[in-house]
């Protein structure tokens, strides 16, 4: 048992790890600047830039194959430069359902052409993609989509609502499922598509959030065409390419980002309590402990993985507990450190490197990783059916073809 | 990277599961529980011919010297099984806190002992009802004459020797004491857990030497505590795992409303929390192996994480596997009440989850410089 590298490791990780140094700054790094306050396209634009740099220097999706714009890295390069690259400010938040859900789908199922065409503008962050899978009456249950899909000659036409798609509103590219047989079971009649988000006949609305952001939409698709050989996966497989990506987002989601225990540390190390600092506090040392542990119990979780990844076996669905854990935590952390600084922490600061901040984030942030991406009551069934065998849930909807299934506004 | 144990130490966990499921370990303890023995004899003598009591000693004084990585997967398993020996006092406390603090003539004169299984090692600490500190300790030390009363002594009526801490003016010291010798007086205590032995022992004038060096006894047990805690915090995993393994069989099983109780959303998503609490402390586990085995600087962190973590899943995984089995659960005959004190029993046996919350902020504070 050691977390020592091997010499391979050791030279790949010096080579990261200047590059890095050379082209970042370390988090820590007082002139390393406050990206939270920063507007949504001024953090764009960076993020773009950011991303070109890594690309035109050999460092973006590492896994991929070269020829689609990666490094041809193998998993455990990519953990060690997660790894290094996690010591430094970098932006990010744009790029990962492109480079993390849809692009390892395109790989699998698009043409040659295709994948010529769209990897490596999405391993440059030159193109954005999003996600339209969920929809008003399809979120945890999925497959209960309707967004219909008509194929005539070799042109499909869609038609329906997609909602929470996160990113819609500055993106070019979307991954798309629908419906294009409604008399077939549930699971059966989906078909998976890439469209452009320019395509006439996509409206994207912004939702404000519970954050008074917007960051994800309602998309309205009105005769939208789709040329054929945009759809990956056969006619009615739909669902069988839907389950790869989310497979691939469960791996993509990685801890709820926000404050954790150092931070909630630190601050009780600066701030009084009852007459004396807050870290003398009994409740506090109690309530820290508790997230020290959870989060010491995930690092040392995911070395597990990477060990089981070096010794060539597949993580399974167990990384489902890294979301639950830390999404809770991080709403409990928020919570936590408002209540240290009093009546004074729920008051908006005018800074954003106000202390508040990160609390304040992670707040509304927290609600929604619990929902995103699989809610925790989804991944506790993931756990107990696909890790530890329980049986599925009883349904009411086995069986019989989809129109005729109870919904919402059908019961 | 390799955070993992390597195929001969999961080699050894198997083996060491087999011999355990063999040797019918978990009816074993409940013959002890509801018997008058203090521990189960013919399991103990197997362990020892197995060489478990010898895995850490230096092979000079007769041990195997091995790692403590290879004593970390026998934890767990005996934790597992519940096995109803002194292993737990005599290897994790009284031999460990020999090796790493014990004088040459000490290590000369116990080790050798300890490893063939001829004698048996405790710790005595708890006095009162209060939690043990410095100022609050009442056993005194002076003169190698030791006086005062310990209670609640796992193993204290099957020990041949005890580490006692006591006071030697303001000081703490740690005294080695003969169990056999005059002015010792051992009286059996009834526990929640009787399928592990107590006593309260009483010094009156009784011999004892100084364990190791003079240095800062309070010191120097904690660091035989932190030590310990790894082993335990092992026990504890295995006792959990068994639980969720228990609970979840029974769930497929048992129906209930026309389907098995495990078709059920509350019993699964229970189920998967406790699952999420035996990896979040099986990794913590490791780490504290890591640590104990490479000896970091980060052992007080390590090993106080590894206790918090895997004492809340024991104690997460014990009652809601009652709760799992419903009705059966309250029962006497079903085994998960054996869980249900052992938990208990390991949670209260160094310090409680208070201290070692307690411990691991301070340790924290310790690598921050506050
Ligand atoms: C911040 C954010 C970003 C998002 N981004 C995207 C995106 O980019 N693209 C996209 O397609 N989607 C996105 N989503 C949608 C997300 O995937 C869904 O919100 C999520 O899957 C839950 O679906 P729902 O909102 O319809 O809730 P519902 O499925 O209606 O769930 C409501 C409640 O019922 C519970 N529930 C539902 N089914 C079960 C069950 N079988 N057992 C037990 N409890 C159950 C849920 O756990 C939840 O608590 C985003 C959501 C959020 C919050
Ligand atoms: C101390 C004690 C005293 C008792 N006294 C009496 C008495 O005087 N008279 C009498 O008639 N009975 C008595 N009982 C029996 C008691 O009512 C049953 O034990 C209880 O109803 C549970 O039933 P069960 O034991 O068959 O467990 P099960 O029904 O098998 O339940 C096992 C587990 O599955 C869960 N479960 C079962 N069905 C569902 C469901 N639909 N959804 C979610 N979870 C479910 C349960 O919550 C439980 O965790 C007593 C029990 C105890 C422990």
């Amino acid at each position: 048992m050691d977390f020592n590298d091997t010499p391979e490791e050791t030279k790949f990780r010096k080579e990261a790890s200047d590059w890095l140094s050379a082209n970042a700054k370390l988090k820590d790094d007082e002139e390393a600047g406050n990206y939270p306050g920063m507007g949504e396209d001024d953090a764009l634009t960076l993020a773009k830039k950011w991303a070109a740099k890594l690309y035109d220097s050999g460092w973006a999706c590492l896994h991929w194959p070269k020829e689609y714009g990666g490094r041809g890295s193998t998993p455990i390069e990519r953990v060690i430069w997660g790894q290094e690259a996690s010591k430094y400010r970098i932006p990010g938040g744009f790029f990962e359902i492109g480079q993390g859900m849809a692009g390892p789908v395109l790989m699998m199922y698009a043409n040659e052409e295709q994948k010529k065409r769209y990897l490596p503008p999405m391993a440059k962050g030159e193109e954005v993609w999003c996600q339209l899978f969920s929809e008003p009456g399809a979120g945890s249950d999925l497959a209960g989509l309707k967004t219909k899909s008509v194929l005539e000659g070799d042109t499909w036409t869609i038609n329906g609502q997609k909602i929470w798609t996160s990113g819609a509103h500055y993106s070019d590219y979307g991954i798309l499922v629908t419906r294009s047989d409604s008399s077939a079971q549930k699971h059966k009649g989906l078909t998976y598509f890439f469209l452009d988000m320019k395509s006439p006949g996509v409206e994207v609305r912004p939702i404000k959030q519970i954050s008074g952001g917007a960051n994800f939409n309602e998309v309205y698709f009105t005769d939208v065409k789709i040329p054929d050989e945009q759809r990956l996966g056969s006619v009615g497989d739909g669902w069988k390419v839907a389950l790869t990506t989310l497979m691939n987002e469960r791996l993509a989601v990685g801890d709820a980002s926000g404050p954790d225990f150092q931070e909630a540390f630190n601050l009780a190390c600066s701030h009084d309590l009852n007459g004396d600092l807050a870290i003398k506090d009994g409740s506090v040392r109690d309530k820290l402990a508790d997230w020290y542990c959870q989060s010491s119990g995930l690092k040392y979780t995911k070395y597990r993985n990477i060990s089981a990844l070096s010794r060539g076996e597949t993580p399974g669905p167990q990384a489902s507990i890294t979301k639950i854990v830390s999404g809770n935590k991080l709403q409990e952390i928020a919570n936590f450190g408002m209540d240290i600084m009093d009546a004074a922490g729920i008051v908006r600061p005018e800074s954003a490197d106000a202390e508040q901040t990160m609390y304040q984030m992670g707040f509304f942030g927290a609600a929604g990783i619990r929902i995103a991406g699989g809610t925790d009551e989804i991944l506790r069934n993931i756990i107990s059916e696909q890790v530890l065998g329980l049986p599925q849930d009883m349904r009411a909807d086995k069986g019989i073809p989809f129109n005729e299934i109870p919904s919402s506004n059908k019961k | 990277m390799n955070f993992e144990f390597s195929s001969d130490q999961m080699l050894l966990r198997d083996q060491a599961r087999k011999f355990l499921e063999n040797e019918e370990s978990v009816k074993k303890a409940r013959e002890v529980l509801e018997g008058d023995q203090t521990h189960d004899e013919s399991l103990w003598r197997s362990v020892v011919e197995m060489g478990w009591t010898a895995t850490t000693i230096p092979e000079e004084f007769d041990g195997l010297g091995l790692g403590y990585l290879e004593l970390c997967v026998i934890a767990e398993e005996l934790g597992r099984s519940l096995a109803p020996t002194p292993f737990s006092s005599s290897v994790y406390l009284a031999t460990e806190a020999l090796i790493n603090q014990g004088s040459k003539e000490q290590h000369q004169k116990y080790l050798p002992k300890l490893a063939a299984g001829e004698i048996v090692g405790t710790l005595a600490h708890t006095e009162t009802t209060n939690s043990p500190s410095p100022e609050n300790l009442n056993c005194e030390l002076s003169n190698n004459k030791l006086n005062g009363i310990k209670i609640a002594v796992t193993d204290g009526d099957v020990a041949n020797f005890a580490v006692v801490s006591a006071k030697e003016g303001d000081k703490v010291v740690l005294g080695l004491v003969d169990l056999a010798s005059k002015g010792v007086e051992i009286t059996s205590q009834n526990t929640l857990d009787p399928s592990r032995s107590h006593a309260s022992i009483k010094f009156k004038d009784a011999d004892a030497e100084i364990l190791g060096s003079s240095q800062d006894g309070w010191v120097a047990l904690q660091e035989i505590l932190d030590h310990a805690a790894v082993l335990f915090a092992f026990e504890q995993l295995g006792g959990a795992e068994a639980c969720m393994d228990m609970a979840k069989e029974y769930a497929m099983g048992r129906f209930a409303f026309g389907r098995p109780i495990a078709s059920f959303q509350a019993i699964k998503h229970k189920i998967a929390d406790m699952y999420i609490a035996v990896e979040l402390a099986r990794s913590n586990c490791y780490f504290g192996a890591w640590a104990l085995s490479t000896n970091a600087p980060e052992l007080a962190t390590a090993a106080a994480t590894a206790r918090v973590s895997a004492s809340k899943a024991f104690h997460e995984c014990s009652k809601e596997n009652i709760q799992t089995h419903g009705g059966m659960g309250f029962t006497w005959e079903f085994d998960c009440h054996l869980y249900y004190r052992r938990c208990r029993q390991l949670a209260a046996n160094i310090g409680s989850q208070a201290v070692w919350k307690n411990k691991l902020i301070s340790s924290l504070e310790r690598a921050n410089q506050i």
